[in-house]
């Protein structure tokens, strides 16, 4: 009697344990599809910052029209391929980080385009939104070092096999997601 | 990211449960001695305790913010630290964006506040933003959005709550005893000769280290915060020198915010009472580890994991301080330290006074003062919030504005 109360005493504490360990697995496997929404958010907020850029920009760069029809063609071509495969994505999106930061660099020749107060503060949201890009990426890539390490430690490594919980899987949308987004430096003059 | 700092919150909340035994030791003494009856002095404490609680945890935040006299700003009051908040709460994997504040007092400091993430706010002297470069400032909303990841605003809550109860128990009953002589309990006449004598004694003994006891306690939980704090800054920026550049800005500067008082202080990244917050050693009253030391330590870090930090701390203090569960989570991976942005430290004078500019005139708008540009010159023209008139001349070119 006394042992079957012990017995069945551990089993449900096994069970609880077990529940917990697999919640936690979970969590963590939507915290990092969560993640991977966030680089997006940012990606598409970059796309919407260019047109405003450009319109602002216009007025003062007569002789830079090369320039910025660059960075129109790359974000447009950007943004048609948001539904593409993540290789296509990764290219367009590092093209227009070039042709930005190529135009930024240009614009710090305009002494009047810089003291423009609109200017002043796209130029802030940009360099933001490039933090922001960096950051997303950066929790994404914490986020799935954590999933995998929980898949791999001893004992919820237990529960991550018996309920398919793959490190591996994720270890791939890691390589992407540094793909995905490409280091822009916000260049000085002369700087490219 | 690995928001529960397990083993520390274990430490932290059997600090909580001690207190709480004093608490209820001190309730019952007063009780026995006062009233007669332990169980009346424990009903009493915990009636306190409560009624503390329950205005902590609902108007907490609240009374804190209104007390540093802080005013909320939106995305287009001042975009630079509201960005620099929204990095780091993406970076941080906070599910919701905290208010923000701005504090206006020259003087640089900086808090966060709420009783949990989804209900948690920040707030920034116009001092710090005026005086330090993004990276600095992005360090310091590192910290403070740490502290609302680890849940130590809670944690600070409950122990300040606690503590609140036990001085002010400890306080009214020395009061009492001392202008009423300890004689409910003799007059009550029920007896008990050398054990009532025993228990007055320890009681009177009890009141007088209680209290001291309780901000012993509180202030060990407190500066352990701080440097878990500062190790979550370091991971979300993957900059630590921007977090050490900071606290050595606020090591040689001014962090003493006029509004603060005993009960807010804790929640400042610096003490906010005392100018030159330098402080040494380990002085078991401070409510902030010294800056010195937190500099070192995040100067001496090989990388920006808590791994790193863990490291850092160990060398310079010889003991652990982040728990053993989320340094396994962490895992070996190396987390590289990013380079600084660039041209953030040799700012021009132009752009340290656009910076002042930025922040003051955030503050007149958070003041409803109306701005504009006067028609010729440019020059920005303020109007206060009770202004009728519909023409305004420029004070900078004499052109006659129309509002």
């Amino acid at each position: 009697m006394l042992i079957a109360i012990v017995l069945i005493t551990i089993v449900v504490i096994l069970i609880f344990v077990g529940v917990g360990i697999y919640n936690g697995l979970v969590g963590a496997r939507n915290q990092t599809k969560n993640a991977w929404a966030q680089i997006d958010v940012q990606l598409k907020r970059r796309h919407d910052l260019i047109p405003n850029l450009v319109e602002t920009v216009k007025g003062y760069m007569e002789h830079e029209r090369g320039t910025l029809e660059a960075v129109t063609q790359a974000r447009n071509l950007a943004q048609s391929l948001a539904n593409a495969p993540v290789a296509d994505r990764a290219k367009a999106e590092g093209e227009l980080g070039v042709a930005l930061s190529r135009l930024l660099a240009v614009a710090e020749n305009y002494p009047t385009l810089k003291a423009n107060e609109n200017f002043l503060a796209l130029q802030e949201e940009l360099a933001s939104t490039e933090n922001k890009i960096g950051f997303s990426r950066q929790f994404y890539n914490d986020c799935v070092l954590k999933y995998n390490n929980m898949t791999q430690m001893f004992p919820s490594n237990i529960i991550a096999s018996m309920g398919g919980f793959h490190a591996g899987e994720f270890f791939e949308v890691k390589v992407e997601a540094e793909r995905e987004a490409p280091k822009v430096s916000f260049a000085k003059p002369g700087n490219k | 990211m690995w928001e529960q700092i397990r083993e520390n919150q274990v430490r932290s909340a059997a600090l909580i449960v001690t207190m709480g035994i004093l608490l209820l030791l001190i309730g019952a003494v007063i009780g026995y001695v006062f009233l007669g009856s332990w169980e009346a002095g424990l009903i009493m404490a915990v009636i306190i305790w409560l009624i503390m609680n329950l205005v902590a945890l609902f108007q907490g935040d609240s009374i804190m913010l209104a007390m540093s006299n802080a005013k909320k700003i939106g995305p287009d009051d001042h975009p630079r630290l509201y960005n620099v908040v929204e990095e780091m709460k993406i970076a941080s994997g906070l599910e919701k964006m905290p208010d923000i504040y701005i504090i206006d007092d020259p003087a640089m400091n900086a808090f966060a506040t709420g009783r949990d993430p989804e209900h948690a706010s920040l707030a920034v002297t116009s001092g710090l933003l005026n005086k330090m470069s993004r990276d600095e400032l992005q360090g310091v909303v590192g910290h403070e959005i740490g502290h609302i990841k680890n849940r130590d605003i809670r944690l600070m809550m409950l122990a300040s709550i606690l503590l609140g109860a036990i001085v002010m128990l400890a306080w009214y009953a020395t009061r009492i005893g001392l202008f009423g002589g300890f004689g409910g309990r003799r007059s009550s006449g029920r007896g008990g000769g050398i054990v009532a004598i025993i228990v007055i004694i320890v009681g009177l003994l009890l009141m007088i280290l209680a209290p001291i006891m309780a901000q012993v306690m509180y202030f060990a939980i407190s500066r352990r915060r701080e440097y878990l704090a500062d190790a979550s800054s370091a991971l979300y920026t993957r900059y630590p020198e921007g977090l050490a550049s900071a606290l050595e800005k606020l090591a040689n500067g001014d962090t003493k915010v006029r509004a603060a008082n005993k009960a807010t202080a804790p929640s400042y990244i610096a003490n906010p009472y005392y100018r030159g917050a330098t402080g040494t050693g380990g002085d078991l009253f401070a409510t902030h580890p010294p800056l010195a030391d937190r500099i070192r330590i995040l100067r001496a870090m090989g990388g920006a994991s808590y791994r790193d930090y863990e490291q850092a701390y160990k060398s310079a203090k010889n003991e652990s301080i982040i728990g053993k569960g989320a340094l396994a989570l962490a895992g070996d991976e190396k987390v590289a330290i990013r380079p600084p942005s660039p041209s953030e430290d040799k700012l021009d004078v132009q752009q340290q006074i656009d910076r002042v500019r930025e922040t003051s005139g955030a503050l007149w708008k958070l003041h409803n003062y109306k701005s504009f540009n006067c028609g010729n010159c440019g020059a920005g023209l303020k109007l206060p919030p009770g202004f009728k008139g519909n023409k305004v001349r420029c004070p900078h070119c004499g052109t006659v504005n129309q509002v």
